[in-house]
Formats: C-alpha cells, structure tokens, sequence
C-alpha cells in the first residue's frame, strides 16, 4: 500500500469555471511575488504596492493611461489567439507591429503635408498589409520549407527594428529635424481622433474592441474557427476531417500579422505622432502574456490586456515615486506567467489529502 | 605588409572572443536540447548571468568568486524552467518566454546600483607570448581562461555525447523518453541534470560579456545574443562542433560590421547587423527543407512533455 500523504491524480477532463479561475490565482501569487521583492529591495512591501497597483489608476487621466496601453496588447493578442489556438508558435508579433507601423507609417509621410478624411484609414489598412506581409514570412517557410516558426518569426523581429532604424536615421528622417532619428510629424488626418479632450486615449480602441467581436465570432460561429480549434487539440483529427492545414496556417498568422499591424499604426498615429525608434515596449511580446492570461478567449482577453497594461502604468509610477528602474514591468509580467502556467497544473491534476483516510485505516 | 599580416591576426582573435558567449550558451542549450527540452530562456539567463557576476565582482573584488556565483546564479534560475516544465508540467515554449521577459526585468533592478560602475581588468594568460610573436600571438594567446574553455567546449561536449554512457542516456532521454524510461532511467531526473547544465553555461556566458568582453554593467547588455544561441543550436543541426563553426561565423559578422563601419562602407550599417539575423533564417530554410535530414538530428521529443503514471 502507498502511504502517502498527498495524491495526484489526472483529470479526465477540464473543467470550466477552473479554467478561467486559475489566471485570478496567478495575479494574486504575483501581487504576492511582487511584494516580497519590493521587501528585499528595501521598501515598505504594502506602500510599494499601491504605487504600483493603485495610484497609477487613482485618476481619470491614469484610467485613459490604462486603456491607451491595453489597447495594442489587446489587439495583438487577440491576433495571437488565432495563431496558438492552431499550435502555431508565433512569437514575432512585435516585428509584424514595426513592420505594420513602417509601412503605414510611409503612407502618413506620403501625405505628410496634405488632409482628408481618407489618409487614416489608408494608413490602417497599409498597417495592416505591412503586419500580414512580415507574418507571411515565418508562415510560408513553415507550410513549403518545414522551418520552425518561433525561431524565424523572432529573428525577423531584429530584422524589422533594423529596417525601421535604417528609415529613421536615412532616407526617412526629418529634413528640417537636425539629425535627429525621427520622421517629420504626420499630418491631423494621419492621426487616431482622440475620444476625450485632454486625454491621451484615441479611436484605436474602437479598433481594438471590434476585433475582439469579429474573433469571438470567427471562432465560435465560423466553420474556419472550428478548424482552427481542431487543429489545435489535434492535428492528426483535423488531416483525417480533410482540412486544409497548410492554407489555415496562412490565414491565422496573417490574421495575427494584421493585428499586430494594425496596433502598431495606432501607436504611430495616436499617441506618438511620427516614426522614431521606440515605437514599442515590447508590446509584440508582452502581448504573449496577455493571450494566455486571458485564456485565448476574446472576453478574456479584453480583462487580461487590462490587468498586464497596468503593470506598465505601474512600472512607471514605481520608478517615479520610489526611483525602482521600470524594468519591474517585466518582472511582474514574467511572474504572471510563471504562476499562470505553474496552475495550470490544478487543470489536468487532482490533488488529493489522504491523512484522513490513513487514520480510519489505523483504527 | 607585415602590418596587414598582423591586423588580419589581431581580427582573428578578436572574432574568437565576440564568439564566445555564443559557444558557451549554445553548447549549454545543445545539451538541455538533446534532452528533449527546448528552453527558450536563454536570453534571460544569460542576462542574469551578466548582472550577478558583475555584481558579485563589485562585491567581494574576486573574479574567481564571480565567475562560480554567475554560472550558479544561472543554475538557479534555470531551476524555475526545469520545476515548472518538468515537475507541473508547463508548456516549454511558453515558460522559457516567461523566464526570458522575467530576467531581462530582474537583471536591472538588481543592476541598478551597478550602473556606471568600473569593471576590473580580467587577467589575460601569455601576454608575452602574444606581443613576441607575429601572427599567431594575438590569435593564440592574451586570452581569458574563458575563452580557452569555451573553444575546448564543444569537443569535450561532442565527446560527452557520442562517447560516454551519459552522453548515451540523454540522447536516449531525448529521442524517446518512454523507452528510455522502461528501460529503468529517470527521465525527469536526467532533464532537471540538463537543464541546470545549460543554465549553468548561459549564466557564464553572460558573465564573460560583464566581466571579460565589455567589463561593465548595461541593462539588457545581452542584446538578443540568447536569440542568436539558440538558433545557432538549430543551424548546428544540434552537432556541438558545427555549434563552433556557427558561433564564429556569427562573432565575424558581427566583428566585420564594426570595422566595416570604422572603414565607412557604403553598405547601411544596419543591414550589416541584420545580417546574423537574416543569415539564421535562411540556414533554418535550407537545413529544414530536407525534411528527412532534420528529423534525422533533430532530438525526436524535443520540446514535448513527458508525464509518467504513477
């Protein structure tokens, strides 16, 4: 007889309400996480805290900050879901975001010194090209030359930056901007209307909240949303239905590479104003978090890009207020992972304590 | 002519030492993934390597103490992939993502005090020898133990592969971890052995950027050279002697980049960088083209999870 305290047992099947109650477990062992290395750091743990967590959302305009910053995670995620819902391992959306804001940034500077009602949604559709066209790449040399998708879809991350970089300081840079490494400023029609008068959030949102209604609808009412959720639970199932798997992967990671491309336009156009070389932080990556975090579910995605844009919003508050480098945004974003994944565990195990029924035996 | 002779050695050496860090976290990976793990951390424990060896040399003004604490510190890190991956079971991809975006973050807040901070002259073996002899001097010798170590990595881990009955049981781990495991191997156990290894090695690699090859602290220092690694493993077809023939290919683009620049090539500087990049991608299309030659060297569980019933 085993004589264990503990027993783990696998789950036959998943259920439900566990699924989408795990990602609430792992921001509170992160909130937690995050307290002790504000301690060993040297502050007061709970003080800390509120900078980080509280005060950055304590106002209207630090609210327009939250959704200005969960706009292009959500976005980019939603387009990630399409891709790892089919087990495609994009994780180069932050290069389709440049190379959508290039591209549609090219097109605001062709018309840099014109108006019209038709040059915004010009530039979001060239975005939204440019984000297809580069998450082309990894696709097609994965469906017709069999490479791994992560490591090309990465690598041409470096690549866009560098093009990006290449356009800023060369053929693209301000003739009247001393050398600095930025384009001239877009014109008003190139730029996202904003929604408030003094607020930083603008129409991209809108964008945004649209996609999560087209990929809840795609996904859940669509015969290709049924495809793509077969493939991914398996892939032999959906060769035998007779699906098309080399077409699906094209159209899932250019549905990402849009995404992303469009998120990047929107940053170019709403708050940033022209091209210059931080564009993003790394918003392509943290945007990973943000679809696991919301399950790859449309809704979930909306609460998860909420949850992870707050940790940029209170990065910066922390540097502010407490002069800790921003880089503890990354630091919480990573620990959201770790406990996500790490409670995931709760899903396909059953933990179950014995010692009850170890003492009825001794009697 | 004599003096082209000797700049040519002198490039030589130097691309030697731009490589290293490359050797050294690709060797490490090499071995976690033959093991059937794909640890998509690299980045960030190199990185953790960097801040923790820096740190530490500050700290107790001992390279040697440096040098252990930053291959440790890689260790430990690396700990919390193999526990997540291998004991609950998460997604390698994804937690290796996690471990890189959560080390670049942590490596500069415990790097904040340590901006700007001077790093201390790391001793070199035969500077003697270097000066006195023409071309060969800088090529041979003026190096860091390091880097001896890293060109001798590869052989012994090419040794350690196909010649030790270790080497044969992460192979066999690696391509097919159940008969390995009917055989009476703990799977787990020999996974855990290699993952720490890597990170061990991606923990040093990081120190010789912080220590050796720029001797200062910069947040994410590292600058994507984890990303490099790891596809240098895949270019390598996971052979430990082609990882050495990549990694220097690597460090003499980058080398050549930076004297194409000094020399005001008309090319753009940045398609010059680009090109490590660029380069990966279409030996990743040539090497994967064959479907038959990948699925020949390609460890056949990588990156799958492996549960046991107990």
């Amino acid at each position: 007889m085993e004589d264990r305290l503990i027993k783990i047992e696998k789950r036959n099947d998943v259920p439900t309400t566990l699924y989408f109650f795990t990602p609430f477990i792992a921001i509170i062992l992160t909130i937690i996480g995050g307290g002790i290395i504000f301690y060993t750091l040297g502050f007061n743990p709970i003080e800390a805290l509120k900078f980080y967590f509280i005060t950055p959302i304590s106002n209207l305009y630090g609210f327009s900050e939250l959704l200005l910053k969960a706009t292009p995670l959500c976005l980019i995620a939603i387009g990630l879901s399409f891709c790892f819902k089919s087990n495609n391992w994009n994780i180069g959306a932050e290069g389709q975001l440049t190379f959508g804001a290039i591209v549609g940034g090219g097109v605001a500077l062709l018309f840099y010194n014109q108006e019209g009602f038709y040059i915004l949604p010009l530039i979001i559709i060239a975005g939204a090209i440019g984000g297809m066209i580069f998450a082309l790449i990894p696709a097609i040399l994965k469906t017709y030359f069999n490479t791994n998708e992560i490591l090309v879809s990465l690598m041409l991350v470096y690549v866009s930056k560098l093009i990006l970089d290449y356009l800023v300081v060369g053929p693209w840079s301000n003739p009247e901007g001393f050398n600095f490494p930025e384009t001239r400023q877009f014109s008003d029609s190139a730029r996202m209307p904003l929604l408030f008068e003094g607020l930083r959030i603008h129409a991209g949102i809108l964008i945004a909240l649209a996609a999560v209604f087209v990929s809840w609808f795609v996904l859940y009412k669509t015969y290709l949303g049924f495809q793509i959720k077969v493939s991914g639970l398996s892939l032999k199932t959906a060769k035998y239905a007779g699906f098309k798997g080399k077409t699906m992967i094209l159209i899932v990671f250019m549905i990402s590479g849009a995404c992303a491309g469009m998120a990047g336009v929107g940053e170019i156009t709403g708050p940033i104003g022209q091209l210059h070389r931080m564009i993003s932080p790394d918003y392509g990556f943290t945007a990973i978090i943000v679809a696991f975090l919301g399950r790859l579910n449309p809704f979930g995605i909306i609460f998860a890009s909420l949850v992870v844009s707050l940790t940029y919003l209170g990065a910066e508050t922390t540097q502010i207020f407490l002069q800790i480098p921003q880089y503890t945004g990354q630091v919480f974003q990573g620990m959201i992972l770790f406990f996500l994944l790490a409670s995931d565990y709760l899903l396909f195990f059953k933990i179950k304590f014995q010692n009850f029924n170890k003492n009825e035996l001794r009697h | 002519m004599s003096l082209d002779i000797s700049f040519i050695g002198v490039l030589i050496g130097s691309i030697m030492a731009s490589s290293v860090p490359l050797i050294l976290a690709a060797s490490g990976e090499l071995i976690t993934e033959r093991s059937g793990v794909l640890n998509l951390g690299v980045e960030g424990m190199m990185i953790i390597g960097a801040i923790s060896g820096f740190a530490l040399m500050v700290i107790t003004d001992n390279l040697f103490i440096a040098i252990i604490g930053s291959m440790l510190s890689g260790v430990i890190i690396s700990l919390i992939f193999g526990f997540l991956t291998q004991s609950l079971l998460t997604n390698h991809v994804a937690t290796g993502l996690a471990l890189t975006i959560f080390g670049i973050g942590l490596s500069a807040m415990l790097g904040k005090n340590f901006v700007g901070i001077p790093g201390k002259d790391f001793p070199i073996l035969f500077s003697s020898l270097r000066e006195s002899i023409p071309f060969f001097g800088p090529i041979l010798f003026g190096h860091s133990i390091v880097l001896y170590f890293a060109f001798a990595l590869p052989f012994l881990t090419n040794y350690f592969l196909k010649k030790t009955k270790l080497g044969l049981v992460v192979r066999a781990v690696g391509d097919s971890p159940v008969s390995a495991s009917n055989q009476g191997i703990n799977v787990i156990l020999v996974r855990y052995c290699c993952i720490l290894y890597g990170g061990g090695m991606c923990g040093l690699a990081g120190a010789y950027l912080s220590l050796i090859y720029t001797p200062q602290w910069i947040e994410n220092m590292t600058a994507g050279r984890g990303w490099i690694a790891l596809a240098l493993v895949v270019f390598a077809t996971w052979s430990p002697i082609k990882v050495l023939i990549g990694a220097i290919i690597f460090g003499g683009i980058s080398i050549l980049q930076l004297h194409m620049q000094a020399v005001g090539f008309r090319i753009p500087v940045q398609f010059l960088i680009a090109l490590p990049y660029l380069m990966t991608i279409i030996v990743l299309v040539v090497i994967s083209r064959d479907s038959r030659k990948i699925k020949l060297n390609t460890p056949t569980s990588l990156g799958r999870i492996f549960y046991k019933e107990k």
